[in-house]
């Protein structure tokens, strides 16, 4: 037996449910402002579910857009529909944070091939009445960002305060900026990549193929069965997380401590607490993820190479564009490690943009940046407190008090 | 006012030789401060001369306090990382204090001199008597206000004099367009002094470079 618990069979209701309609605020686009797609295709009708925090000021020029991470979604600040945990950037957003919601209006919508309510696989397609599937075009970060703007714009706000987001969020911020540069006074990008590394697209493709070795996937049409391809999905998170870690973290938190024994049984089952440690994380992520949605969204970050829509110079992506940079690494971070950050700040720098760049100290790894880090929540609220003055927003202290 | 030669974030303010390297920078230029510490001379740069100023430094807490001011700094280091940036994108490339503390100065001061039109380099000078009369007299390696490091522990591993740093500039094919010298006290020295009288009576020094051959 493997060990990712039965109960576990079927996707719970409520995942469904938040596709389709979601906890959250949604714009449905009519069919005639299609999302043109990287792939060729447009789709039309299509729905994006967003959550907004604060209070758009009277010049609409406080907004700042979070982009969210692979797996994330538009709940970054409020306890989570589905499971009841809090947001997941709540160290970050909310009233005195760092992304002050006492001064800034936040955006954060689900990305499109996403499962909280944006258009995605587990979303039903209008024009024949079932659930997409892999019918859905393939996304791509750009997709995404062209949804957002679409999003943005709908929303009454001409130029973005700061774009915000670590991992594949942080990829959407630089396609922000290279997409839309008079629309992003201030971009920060965090752990992130301009491109998509062999041993990233390595690590997805072995999560894209534990989900289809699943029998239950059914070639993606597993909607409205009884089977539901849950141990693939599982197994592709299981992967991923060993990914968002550090070997240091890993060996401190769990070394080779045993669970809930005194000595190995001499089994397969979950002897080691790390093992344990990812079954539940596997099994726990099933009941909020769609496994289609994990194909598309990891797609399209091994899609992402920014320099290549540029004729391979990623500096060219950045050129003309005014926006004022902070980038962030972590020292521990294997999965999109510092030398990725540096790359995006050689070429900004390149393009002559004004840009910052902070590598973390901490042993926490990728993961680092969902953390409560004092050094990184610093640098942030510098950054931004520093670009509010600039871009004249009350509530900080002046330039002059300094 | 006496400066410190301490490289890193912890001794930018009021150390003298800030001032007289502003004042070599000419207003609404495009100026990178390499060892730029906690951003007192880029704060001034872009505050009072309008200067588009960017900064390096390899202290966290360096980078930290520039951002929060709204300096545009990089978490980097002047020996590896100038290499990275292109050719002719400053006007004006500042080492200040931080020279004697890289692992290959000749190299820096070539990249400097590529990555901008001028270069601006302070520096400790080793060829001052109080220097000198310790090894002579003591027969003991120097420690002075301005160099207040013990051997084996001191981050300055490429001291010079101002005789050797001009040389160097030769060598690189530069030329000087000014040279400050400053006494104990902190005040300039004589335009007229000698450069023996430099070299033996100067703290320190700051010198305005450009390039002089074509590369």
């Amino acid at each position: 037996m493997f060990g990712i618990q039965n109960h576990k069979a079927t996707v719970s209701n409520e995942a469904f449910r938040e596709a389709e309609n979601p906890s959250s605020l949604v714009v449905h686009f009519p069919p005639d402002t299609p999302l043109v797609m990287d792939a060729g295709l447009t789709i039309s009708p299509f729905s994006i579910a967003y959550q907004t925090y604060g209070t758009l000021n009277a010049t609409r020029s406080n907004a700042v857009l979070v982009c969210h991470a692979l797996t994330g979604d538009q709940h970054v600040a409020n306890a989570h529909p589905v499971t009841g945990k809090p947001g997941w950037w709540s160290t970050m957003v909310g009233p005195g944070r760092p992304i002050d919601t006492d001064r800034y209006f936040v955006i954060c919508s689900n990305v499109i091939g996403g499962c909280m309510g944006s258009t995605g696989p587990a979303s039903v397609n209008p024009e024949t009445g079932k659930v997409w599937g892999l019918d859905l075009p393939v996304v791509t970060i750009r997709d995404m960002v062209r949804a957002q703007a679409m999003l943005v714009e709908h929303l009454g706000i001409e130029t973005l305060f700061c774009v915000a987001g670590g991992s594949m969020g942080g990829m959407q911020v630089l396609q922000w900026v290279a997409s839309y540069p008079d629309r992003v006074f201030s971009a920060l990008p965090i752990a992130t990549a301009s491109k998509h590394s062999a041993q990233n697209i390595a690590f997805h493709e072995v999560g894209r193929q534990a989900v289809m070795a699943d029998p239950d996937w059914n070639g993606g049409r597993y909607a409205g069965r009884a089977g539901q391809p849950v141990k693939g999905l599982a197994v592709a998170r299981m992967a991923a997380h060993i990914t968002y870690l550090s070997e240091g973290a890993l060996q401190r938190k769990f070394g080779r401590k045993l669970q809930d024994r005194n000595a190995p049984t001499f089994s397969f089952d979950a002897d080691f607490q790390i093992e344990n440690y990812l079954r539940y994380q596997g099994s726990s992520f099933v009941d909020r993820f769609d496994a289609n949605s994990y194909l598309y969204v990891t797609r399209a970050c091994d899609y992402f190479d920014l320099a290549a829509d540029y004729d391979g110079s990623l500096a060219r992506a950045f050129l003309g564009a005014k926006t004022r940079f902070c980038v962030v690494s972590f020292t521990s971070d294997w999965l999109y490690p510092t030398s990725d950050a540096r790359a995006i700040v050689h070429a900004l720098n390149a393009a002559s943009l004004p840009v910052s760049f902070v590598e973390i100290e901490t042993d926490k790894g990728h993961d680092a940046f969902l953390l409560d880090e004092p050094d990184f929540m610093a640098t942030t609220r510098g950054f931004l407190e520093s670009a509010a003055r600039a871009r004249g927003l009350s509530g900080g202290e002046s330039e002059n008090s300094r | 006012m006496i400066y410190k030669a301490i490289p890193g974030f912890a001794g930018q303010a009021n150390r003298v030789d800030l001032v007289l390297v502003a004042d070599m920078v000419e207003p609404g230029g495009r100026a990178l401060d390499v060892g730029c510490g906690d951003g007192a001379l880029l704060q001034m740069l872009t505050r009072d001369q309008g200067v588009d100023g960017r900064g390096i430094e390899i202290s966290q807490a360096g980078v930290n306090g520039c951002v929060a001011k709204g300096l545009s700094v990089v978490q980097g280091d002047a020996d590896t990382d100038l290499a990275d940036y292109p050719d002719d994108a400053f006007d004006y490339v500042i080492l200040s204090q931080t020279l004697q503390a890289t692992r290959h100065p000749k190299q820096v001061l070539e990249h400097m001199l590529r990555i901008g039109r001028r270069a601006i380099v302070s520096f400790p000078n080793f060829g001052h008597w109080r220097v000198r009369s310790q090894l002579m007299f003591l027969g003991r390696m120097p420690r002075t206000e301005s160099l207040a490091y013990s051997w084996y522990d001191t981050p300055n591993i490429h001291l010079c004099t101002i005789r050797d740093f001009v040389q160097l500039v030769d060598e690189i094919g530069a030329s000087i367009d000014r040279a400050i010298a400053l006494d104990r006290n902190g005040s300039k020295m004589r335009v007229n002094a000698p450069w023996w009288a430099w070299n033996l009576f100067g703290e320190q020094a700051v010198f305005l470079l450009h390039r002089r051959k074509i590369r």
